[in-house]
Formats: structure tokens, C-alpha cells, sequence
């Protein structure tokens, strides 16, 4: 081995830092901002917008006025300056929450109902919550109606009877014929509900502990997030009966569904309302008259039913054509099939499309304000607007809602992007 | 009160059964509620206070009905309507009457089949401009936009009014009237018309009233009345009635403030004793009681109380009587006799 | 040996109907038809019932009937003596021209936005991402007020622009804007070949037709000459001659003149004026519906596996080729089906017009008719009947498209 160079190196430089454009801060904001000169010009663009923006909107909320008690009064506190009247909100959260004529004193009932929402709901969002506390989402609708309508306590109770005698009736009697188990449910529950409905005493409304609160009064973002959990839930079971109706090879039954999903998805929800505010009333018997929020349910819920059972289709038709053969192998009939094997598979890959739907038709509550029902947008472009204390302040108005509105739903589709992650077992 | 079962629970809170067929009187006794149509909110006429309390001149109709026939003024149901839905929402028997500044005309008498059992309010529609615009008639809004506010029969009076004068405009028709409002004090309208009273109150909200003038043109008759359905003679009578107690109270000096003295003894004047009942049975013939119109007075005043307490110079409005004077006082506002 | 025989004929016994598969679906099909029947024998008899207590009919005379009022953007010659069933044609045809644009607008949009999302510029994927979830969260009727409030408060009042002192000038001179809209210079041709303009117009477009039609000749003579000699010969010049010279010429000869819009008395006069409830209403629809589209497109180039790019380089082909030959007619398949679909809720959100003082059928028909004749059932039937048509269409078309491009499976 030859040694007689002059000078060798025997230990190993160390490794010299990287240059300083190519790490740190530095090498981040030259890669990911002014990689190229067309992103260099968007970012400036983009910067440039975002400061327009800031400066418009920072001055407005930091000089907010939040104490006064008219938008005259807004105008002298600010003199002039760019400002924002929140005053309208902290005089007026309640009606925009909770609508102008819900009894004031009752506040915690629907809020409460709100709490209890969540653990209702939590079982069917998270997979891996024990499966017991099921039951009390099913008892939740009955205590959810008590505390927001109050009155006696006998109507939800009644209710739940005629379900829970349904459900027996449907145990002991789908033993022998999933038909005579269906039918004889729901005579058994209509039975109990008749009887029940007439023993209630007329007057046992009157002094009941929670004090009857009519329909008619609620209102604000109570009214939109009322109507949206109560569609959403009344369309699942018609969302997935319409589903399997229009995947049926009976042609009466899957005329009637695809009809009925063509149409309903065929106009928008607003005409449907109109059909809730101007037209349904003559289609009820002439010696009643239902109340405007149940219509409008009713007319919500077929909306909402028809798109998820879209959805649901979806589902079923994804299923490998296995699935169904297997289960025809294993000598199930069709109730037991679908309760067995098809559905549970189907409504777990459609599960992220119903909440899309759920989310879409939350934000379509809001169309109610056009057939003179005060929620949250009804309240704000009626009482409010049209007061003489506050006729004239629309951005923090509609801020606000615009703010609610973004903050329910951002969360469900987020809550709805875990689980399209969280479904995703096939490998890609 | 006929009760049907139908939809278990459900029916308890949200099925009300009530007859649109026969006795509207009988079944407003039965509910012990009178469902009465307002407005969305017309400052004024019929808007919920900050209070969430419906209140306004029309408002005072429905509770005038309500006292007269439940005896409690409070015992009144408001059914928010729109221009739309306000129709259906009285032949579908869901409103019991509206009392909603709507127009008295022959085609919704005849057509729609309903009665208007009087006139509360004699209004015309008229148009508001800036002063800067220097428009001193209707008739110089040759090329204007034009800020509507829609349902009423506001659009038509316009088309007849400019169509007759030869001039042409541009319509811009707006549902509520705070966005009327906001569209207009943006410029984007150089006019904003709908009844001259709305007008006035809908100025009254302005930053600066003085800036804006309401033109002297009115365009058309707009008679508004509380409005019941065809068919019903008995329950039309007890509104007309009861609405007509209010002018006969005011006509006869009779205020909330005297009531209480007047109602308790008889007094000289025939007139003032058939009407609280102490002479005759007026109230029978109504099918009601005969204190019915004492309750009425002493629930919301008579006419003119009412008028100044909404409208006039007690409110933000400060609408003056005009036309709603009584007719002593060169007004059109009458009672028929009470006997 | 054993003799088969038929197993005994059963006897039709009622209970078979449930439990015999061979009947059961026709007796499910006639206890649905029975309740079927009845359901709408109920509402068909109720109705009758109200309507006759109401002292009330059904009747579609009205639409004969002069409608009254005006209507602030029509399409056709309409003016308050003609008849409720124009104002509802006038209706139809503002609801077909916002969703028309709005559609155009909002795939812009949606694609900017979509691709912007995944640009490797991080501040701009964020805005994006921003834009997108807010105004996908937010109800489009809060937007539609939102903007069009902005509308009204940020443009000048067209009394803005008079005086000596004017605040606010015409950009250009030629283009107006003011809160009731937009004006612009509209063409005129002062010797027109035609006596009516619109069969100028047609005559332009002819033109232009022709002129496209004559760029893909060039291009397939250029596709032609490159495959025989492998040299493209350049194509851009002979383009530009074909689009231009013709068209020049054909303006020259009919005279072709802008009326500019001049402010006269309260508003600007001449020119085109494009209405603020239109704008408004167009915007908000487009940027609304352009972040449900910019998802679309997000999810349809995420869909074409990583596979394909790389394949398409390992040809060696150009970055922009690849994604006009293998990653975009790809993608489509994914994004069009949705697409159509949003343009579907496009034209169904227009119903929202109202809110803005839009004449789209909604506020015609099923409003200022509604409102002045009380035909409710009548007009809500109707305002139904042709939301129901157009997305019957728009489904056939989509139908169409589905099979066109379906994956053939062998």
C-alpha cells in the first residue's frame, strides 16, 4: 500500500450544514410559495387579496359596538367610523336562537334536548361505543318531543307503547312469516295508539309540568336544527325502503318508487314547500287542519327520503353480486337476506352520502323563511330587519348565521371524512 | 271539538281539529284560542316587539274579535302569512280570520270567496323619493326604477298608473320590506312605493327621515279590512261587530279610560247603553254574551286609541288620521247603529 | 321399478298467497296498487271536498287573463297587457338563461378552484380549500342575500355618476357599473343585410360555424401532411386568416356600430344592460355551486391512479400532454356524472330568485300570478310540472352520457 502521499484527510469531514436556502423556513416558503415565477405571481395575488380582505373586515369587528339598544344609537357610539353593530346580537340572541314566542323560562328545554342529542346520536356516529347505548337513542325522539313541545307526558309515552307493542308483535310473529309479523305490528301499534290517544284526558295538557308549547312557536336556529334531525331521521327508514323498492323485481312496487324518487328529485325543495304552505291543507280531511310544522315535515322528509335513497341504491348496487348470491345459498328469504346480510353491508359504504345529504338538507332548512316560518334566516329577514331598532343591520345578521350555519355543518363533514377514512378497508 | 286519532302522540300536540265547514264561532269557543292572520312584520300594522308580543293596529282587530268572543284578549293564536299563503291559510280554515292590510277588492270577493266585513284602514299607494332627485310628482318618474314591494296589488296599480300616463319605468319587485328598504336608500332604486302608510313607517326607520319625501300622488284606493270566509254570515257578523264597537266606542266618547265607570251603571245615553249591553240584547244576537262590548274596549281601546297608540302620534310612526277620521270630523271611518 | 310420479297436485289454498313465492309478489302488488288506489282516492276526495266547502274550482282560465304587471329583464315582448301564461313563458325563459350562464360560471370556477387545490403552492391550496368549505357549508339562500346585499352596497347608484362632482365614472366610457346593474355597449349594425337584427345575428354565427368548421379541415390537412412527411406544418397563422378575415369583413359590410350606454335622466340608457337580481343571482349560484364542482374535479384527477402518469411519462410524453391524453379524458368519466348533477341543483337553486327580485318563474308564475289571481294549486302544479320536464331532460342527457362512456367490460 502506497503511503507516501503528501497529505491525506484521515478523519472524515464533517457534513457541513445545508446552505440556508435550502432548509428551514426559508427552503419551505421557496418550495411551496415562489417555486416558479407563475406560483410566485399567484402567491403575490393571493397575499395581496387576503390583506384587501383583512383590512375591510378587521377595523369593522374590532370596533364593534355591542351595547347599545338601537342601530341609532350604534351610529352615535361609533361617529363615523367603520364598525360593526353586534349590539343586534347581544340584544337579540334569543330570538335568533330560539325564535321570538318560544316561553323564555324554557330555554333549558331545548337545550337540554340538545345535550341529550349528542349521546343519542354518538352510538350510530362511533362504531365503537357500546352497543347498549342504542336504546337510548331509541327512547330519544319520545323525551326529545316532551321537552321541546312539553304538555303531558302521556302523548310521548303512549307513543312509545304503541312502538314497543309493534316491535313485539313483530318478534313473536315474523317467527312464522316475516309478512304476518309486519302487518300484525303495525296493527298492534295503531291499536295502541288509538285506545291510548283517546284515554288521555282532553285537559291533561293544562297543568302538566313542562307547559305545553305550540308548534307555531318555535322558531330561530332551534326551527332549522329541529327540522333537519327530524327529517333526516323520519327519511332513513323510507330512504331504505324506497332503495329497495326501486331495486325490486315486483314492477307496481319499483314503478312506484322510481315515480315517486323522480319526481321529488326532479323539483326543488322551495316548490314542495309552497305545496306545504298552500296546497297540502286541501288535501287533508275538511274538519281538520294540521299545523304548518308538521306539513312542512312531511313535505322535508319525502325530499330528504328520495335523495337518500339514491344513495342508499348506491350502496346496494355496490355490493359484489356474491353477496346476494350467498345469502340466496344459504336459504335466506328476502326480509332476512336484507336484514342479515345485504343492509347492514350496503348502509355502511353509504353511510358518508347520507350525512352529505344530511348536511345539504340542514342548509336547505333555511328555505322555510319563504313560506312565513320564522327560523333562523325568517326571524332575521322579518322581526328583526323590520324593527325600528335594528332595521338596517344586515352584515352582522347575517355573519352570524352564515357563522352558525358554517360551524354545524363543518363539523358534520368533517365527522364525515374520519368516516369515509375510517370505512376505507379496501387497499388502493 | 271533534278529536282525531290519527297520528297517536303526534296528534296531540299538532292535530288541532276545527271545522271550516259550519260554526267558525262555535269552534273558536271550543279551542278557546282565535287563530288570527297577520303579516310577517309591518311595523305598525302587525310585527312581534322585542318582546316577542305581537302588536300593531291590525293585531288590535284580532284581539278585539278574541275579547268579545272568549273574553280574554290574550287568547289569540297569530298565524304569520305571507301574501301567498294568506288566502289558502283562510279557505283552508287553518286562520279563523285575517287581519292582514289586505286590499279589499271585488275579485277576491267574488273570486277567492271571501267577505270583507269592513274597512279599518283606508290606505292608497304612493311613492317615495330622495329630496336630492328634486321629483315633485309621480308624474316626473319617467325612465325611475322602481323598488315594489310584491304580493299586494301594488304591481298592478303601477303598470295601470304609468301605463296610463304614458311613461315607462322599471320595476324591481322585493319580498320583505326591509330589503325593499336597503335596496332603496342603496340608490338602486330611485323609488319605493307600496302604501302610503307602510311608506311613512318604513321612514320613521330611516337615519335621516328629512332626506326623503313622500310624493303627493296616491295611486290608488286601498281599502284594508279584516277579512273572514264566504259562507260563515254568523262568525262574519261577530268580526264586523266587533271591529265595528271599536269607530262606535271612539263616536261615542267611550275610551279604556271611562269604560270602567260606564260599564258599571246605566247611563243617559241610549246609544252608549245598548252597545255595553245594558239596554237590549245585542250581544245575544250575536251569539255572545252581553258584556262583549265592554271587553272589547277595555282590551284595546277604542278606534282612535288604537290608531294613535300604532300609527299615530304616540308611535314612531306618526301617521296622521287623514282619511281614518271619523266621519264628524270629515273622515271616512262610520259605524253602523248599533240597535 | 319404480314409477315417477307427479307429486300430488296441490289445491290453491288461500294461505299460498303469503307463502307460496309464486304468488306472493302479485299479492304484495295488489295490496301496494289497493293502497295506492285508496291513498289517492282519499287526497282526490278530500280535495274535492275543501274546495267544494271553499266554494272553490280548479281551473286553468286564468292564464288567458291579462297579467297586469311588469317584469323588469324579459326575453320576449311582454308588457302588462299580456297574459299570465307570458308572464310565465317570460319566467321560463329567465330561469333557462341564469342557470345557463350560472352552469358556465360555476364548472369555471369549480375547475380553477379544483386544480388550484392541489398546486404544490401551499398558500393557494389553502385559500382554495378555504373557499371550498366555506361556501359549501353555508346555506345558498344565506349567499345569495349576502351577495347581493354587497352588490348594492359596494357599486355607486347611478346618481353617483351625474354632475360636475361625479364620484364614480364609466370605465372606459363604455362599461357602466351600478348597483342596478351592469351596462355595456351593445353592436349595431346600421346596414344590415337583413331587415330584422336577429337574422343578422344568425348571419354571424353562420359565419363563425363556418369558420370552425374550416379550422378542422386545416388541422386534419395538418394532421395529414404530418403523417406522411413527420413535419406539422404551422397552422396558426392560416387560423387567425380564417377566424378574422371573414368576420371583418362581413362587420364592415353590415356596418357595424356600439351603442354606448350615456346616462339619461334616472338611468343609463342604450347599451345592454345585464340587471343587478341577475348578476346577483348568477354569482352567487356560480361561486356556490363552483365549490361543490371544485370537489368534483379534486376527487376525479385523485382518481386516476398514480400508474397512469407514470406510464404516460415512461412514453415519454410532454407534462401537458399527459394530462390531456391519459389523466383528463379519465378523469372526466368521474367528474361529468356529478357535473351534471350540479348543474341539475343549478337550475333548481335558481328558484331561490325570489329572494333577490329575479323574474324567473318562480316570482312570476309562482309568485305575482299566484299572489294576484289565488290559483295556488293551479300555479304550484304547473311551476312543478316544469322543474319536473327539465331535469327529466337533463337526466336523459346524463343517461346518454353514462352509456357513451361506460367501461366496456368483456
Amino acid at each position: 500500500m502506497n503511503t507516501d502521499i503528501a497529505f491525506v484527510q484521515t478523519e472524515t469531514i464533517p457534513p457541513s450544514p445545508p446552505p440556508s436556502s435550502a432548509i428551514g423556513p426559508s427552503k419551505w416558503i421557496k418550495d411551496n410559495l415562489f417555486s416558479s415565477i407563475p406560483n410566485t405571481i399567484l402567491t403575490i395575488v393571493t397575499i395581496w387579496l387576503i390583506y384587501t380582505v383583512l383590512m375591510q373586515v378587521v377595523p369593522w369587528v374590532a370596533n364593534g359596538v355591542w351595547t347599545t339598544s338601537s342601530l341609532t344609537e350604534c351610529r352615535e357610539v361609533l361617529q363615523g367610523k367603520t364598525g360593526a353593530c353586534f349590539s343586534v346580537l347581544s340584544e337579540r340572541w334569543n330570538q335568533i336562537l330560539y325564535g321570538f314566542k318560544y316561553p323564555v323560562d324554557s330555554y333549558w328545554r331545548p337545550n337540554l334536548a340538545l345535550v341529550l342529542l349528542a349521546f343519542a346520536a354518538a352510538p350510530v356516529m362511533f362504531f365503537d361505543l357500546p352497543r347498549k347505548m342504542l336504546i337510548f337513542t331509541a327512547l330519544y325522539p319520545f323525551i326529545a318531543f316532551w321537552l321541546i313541545w312539553g304538555g303531558t307526558i302521556l302523548g310521548p309515552l303512549v307513543a312509545l307503547l304503541g312502538f314497543v307493542a309493534g316491535g313485539y308483535t313483530f318478534k313473536t310473529l315474523s317467527m312464522k312469516s316475516f309478512a304476518a309479523g309486519f302487518f300484525g305490528a303495525i296493527a298492534a301499534a295503531f291499536a295502541i295508539w288509538i285506545i291510548g290517544g283517546a284515554l288521555i284526558p282532553e285537559t291533561a295538557s293544562e297543568n302538566a309540568w313542562l307547559s305545553p308549547v305550540p308548534s307555531r312557536d318555535l322558531g330561530g336556529f332551534m326551527l332549522n336544527l329541529m327540522l333537519g334531525v327530524t327529517c333526516v331521521s323520519l327519511s332513513l327508514p323510507l330512504g331504505v325502503a324506497l332503495a329497495l323498492g326501486r331495486q325490486s323485481n315486483m314492477p307496481l312496487i319499483k314503478g312506484i318508487s322510481v315515480v315517486f324518487i323522480e319526481f321529488v328529485r326532479g323539483v326543488p325543495l322551495i316548490t314542495l314547500l309552497f305545496v306545504a304552505s298552500v296546497m297540502l291543507a286541501y288535501f287533508f280531511p275538511p274538519d281538520s287542519t294540521v299545523d304548518l310544522f308538521l306539513r312542512v315535515v312531511i313535505m322535508i322528509t319525502m325530499f330528504s327520503a328520495a335523495y337518500i335513497a339514491e344513495v342508499i341504491r348506491g350502496g346496494l348496487a355496490a355490493l359484489p353480486k356474491g353477496q346476494y348470491e350467498a345469502a340466496d345459498s344459504l336459504g335466506l328469504d328476502y326480509p332476512q337476506a336484507m336484514r342479515l346480510i345485504i343492509l347492514p353491508q350496503a348502509l355502511k359504504i353509504s353511510i358518508p352520502g347520507i350525512v352529505n345529504v344530511a348536511v345539504g338538507l340542514f342548509k336547505d332548512t333555511t328555505l322555510v323563511s319563504v313560506i312565513s316560518m320564522f327560523d333562523l334566516v325568517g326571524m332575521i329577514r322579518g322581526p328583526i330587519l323590520a324593527s325600528t331598532e335594528w332595521n338596517g343591520v344586515y352584515w352582522e345578521l347575517l355573519g352570524f348565521a352564515a357563522l352558525l350555519f358554517f360551524i354545524v355543518c363543518y363539523g358534520i363533514s368533517q365527522y364525515s371524512q374520519w368516516l369515509e377514512r375510517r370505512l376505507a378497508t379496501d387497499h388502493r | 271539538m271533534k278529536k282525531s286519532v290519527i297520528f297517536g302522540a303526534a296528534t296531540v300536540a299538532c292535530l288541532s281539529a276545527g271545522a271550516a265547514a259550519a260554526g267558525t264561532l262555535d269552534d273558536v269557543k271550543a279551542r278557546g284560542k282565535l287563530n288570527c292572520g297577520v303579516t310577517t312584520g309591518v311595523v305598525g300594522f302587525s310585527a312581534p316587539n322585542a318582546e316577542g308580543v305581537w302588536e300593531g293596529f291590525d293585531v288590535d282587530v284580532c284581539r278585539a274579535v278574541a275579547a268579545a268572543v272568549l273574553g280574554d284578549s290574550t287568547a289569540v293564536e297569530f298565524v304569520p302569512t305571507t301574501p301567498k299563503t294568506r288566502f289558502t291559510a283562510l279557505s283552508a280554515g287553518e286562520i279563523d280570520m285575517l287581519s292582514r292590510v289586505t286590499t279589499w277588492t271585488l275579485s277576491r270577493d267574488a273570486d277567492l270567496k271571501f267577505t270583507f266585513v269592513g274597512v279599518n284602514y283606508y290606505d292608497g299607494q304612493g311613492f317615495m323619493v330622495p329630496k336630492e332627485l328634486g321629483v315633485s310628482s309621480a308624474k316626473e318618474l319617467d325612465g325611475a326604477t322602481v323598488c315594489i314591494q310584491t304580493g299586494t296589488t301594488t304591481e298592478l296599480n303601477l303598470a295601470d298608473f304609468f301605463r296610463s300616463n304614458n311613461i315607462s319605468y322599471e320595476p324591481v319587485p322585493i319580498e320583505t320590506v326591509a330589503e325593499a328598504q336597503q335596496q332603496y336608500l342603496a340608490g338602486s332604486c330611485d323609488v319605493f312605493t307600496t302604501d302610503a302608510s307602510q311608506l311613512a313607517s318604513t321612514r320613521a326607520t330611516f337615519e335621516t327621515p328629512g332626506d326623503h319625501t313622500i310624493l303627493g300622488d296616491i295611486i290608488s284606493k286601498e281599502p284594508l279590512g279584516p277579512t273572514v270566509r264566504h259562507g260563515d254570515d254568523e262568525w262574519a257578523d261577530v268580526v264586523r261587530w266587533s271591529y265595528n264597537t271599536l269607530v262606535a266606542a271612539e263616536e261615542l266618547g267611550i275610551t279604556s279610560a271611562n269604560i270602567a265607570t260606564l260599564a258599571g251603571e246605566k247611563t243617559d245615553n241610549p246609544e252608549i247603553n245598548r252597545l255595553l249591553g245594558h239596554e237590549g240584547s245585542m250581544g245575544e244576537m250575536l251569539g255572545l254574551d252581553a258584556d262583549w262590548a265592554v271587553r272589547i274596549i277595555s282590551a284595546v281601546g277604542n278606534y282612535g286609541e288604537s290608531f294613535e297608540r300604532h300609527l299615530g302620534g304616540q308611535s314612531a310612526i306618526g301617521l296622521a288620521r287623514g282619511l281614518n277620521a271619523l266621519w264628524t270630523e270629515g273622515g271616512l271611518q262610520y259605524s253602523p247603529p248599533v240597535r | 321399478m319404480s314409477t315417477l310420479t307427479d307429486p300430488p297436485k296441490e289445491s290453491f289454498r288461500l294461505s299460498m298467497l303469503i307463502y307460496d313465492t309464486r304468488y306472493r309478489s302479485l299479492t304484495f302488488q295488489v295490496i301496494a296498487a289497493l293502497v295506492l288506489a285508496l291513498s289517492f282516492w282519499f287526497l282526490g276526495n278530500n280535495l274535492i271536498q275543501n274546495l267544494r266547502a271553499a266554494g272553490l274550482n280548479i281551473s286553468y282560465s286564468f292564464l288567458g287573463d291579462t297579467s297586469g304587471y311588469d317584469i323588469n329583464q324579459v326575453l320576449i315582448d311582454y308588457d302588462s297587457q299580456s297574459t299570465h301564461l307570458r308572464a310565465a313563458i317570460v319566467g321560463v325563459l329567465n330561469t333557462l338563461l341564469v342557470a345557463f350562464f350560472a352552469c358556465l360560471t360555476a364548472t369555471v370556477f369549480g375547475v380553477i378552484a379544483g386544480v388550484l387545490r392541489l398546486s404544490n403552492n401551499w398558500l393557494v391550496a389553502k385559500v382554495m380549500s378555504v373557499y371550498v368549505e366555506i361556501f359549501r357549508n353555508i346555506p345558498v339562500l344565506i349567499w345569495i342575500i349576502i351577495i347581493f346585499t354587497i352588490m348594492t352596497a359596494v357599486l355607486p347608484g347611478p346618481r353617483a355618476f351625474r354632475g360636475d362632482n361625479a364620484t364614480s365614472s364609466m370605465v372606459l366610457d363604455l362599461f357602466a357599473f351600478t348597483n342596478r346593474g351592469i351596462y355595456i355597449p351593445s353592436p349595431q349594425f346600421e346596414s344590415g343585410l337583413f331587415a330584422s337584427a336577429g337574422l343578422n345575428w344568425l348571419l354571424v354565427i353562420a359565419f363563425l360555424i363556418g369558420s370552425w368548421f374550416a379550422t378542422r379541415r386545416v388541422a386534419a390537412w395538418a394532421t395529414a401532411k404530418q403523417e406522411k412527411t413527420g413535419e406539422r406544418p404551422s397552422t396558426l397563422f392560416i387560423n387567425l386568416a380564417i377566424w378574422f378575415v371573414p368576420f371583418v369583413l362581413l362587420m364592415l359590410i353590415m356596418g357595424l356600430t356600439w351603442d354606448v350606454p350615456a346616462l339619461k335622466g334616472f338611468n343609463f340608457q342604450g347599451g345592454i344592460k345585464v340587471g343587478g337580481p341577475l348578476i346577483a343571482l348568477w354569482f352567487a349560484l356560480s361561486i356556490y355551486t363552483g365549490a361543490f364542482i371544485a370537489e368534483n374535479v379534486r376527487a376525479g384527477i385523485q382518481a386516476i391512479s398514480k400508474g397512469q402518469t407514470e406510464a404516460a411519462s415512461a412514453l415519454g410524453l410532454r407534462q401537458s400532454r399527459v394530462m390531456n391524453l391519459v389523466v383528463l379524458p379519465q378523469a372526466l368519466r368521474v367528474i361529468i356524472p356529478p357535473l351534471i348533477s350540479q348543474y341539475l341543483n343549478i337550475t333548481k337553486n335558481s328558484s331561490l330568485a325570489i329572494a333577490v327580485g329575479y323574474a324567473d318563474i318562480t316570482a312570476t308564475l309562482g309568485g305575482i300570478t299566484l299572489n294576484q289571481t289565488g290559483r295556488a294549486i293551479e300555479c304550484v302544479l304547473l311551476l312543478m310540472l316544469f322543474y319536473l320536464t327539465i331535469s327529466l331532460l337533463i337526466s336523459v342527457v346524463m343517461n346518454f352520457y353514462n352509456n357513451a362512456v361506460k367501461l366496456r367490460e368483456r
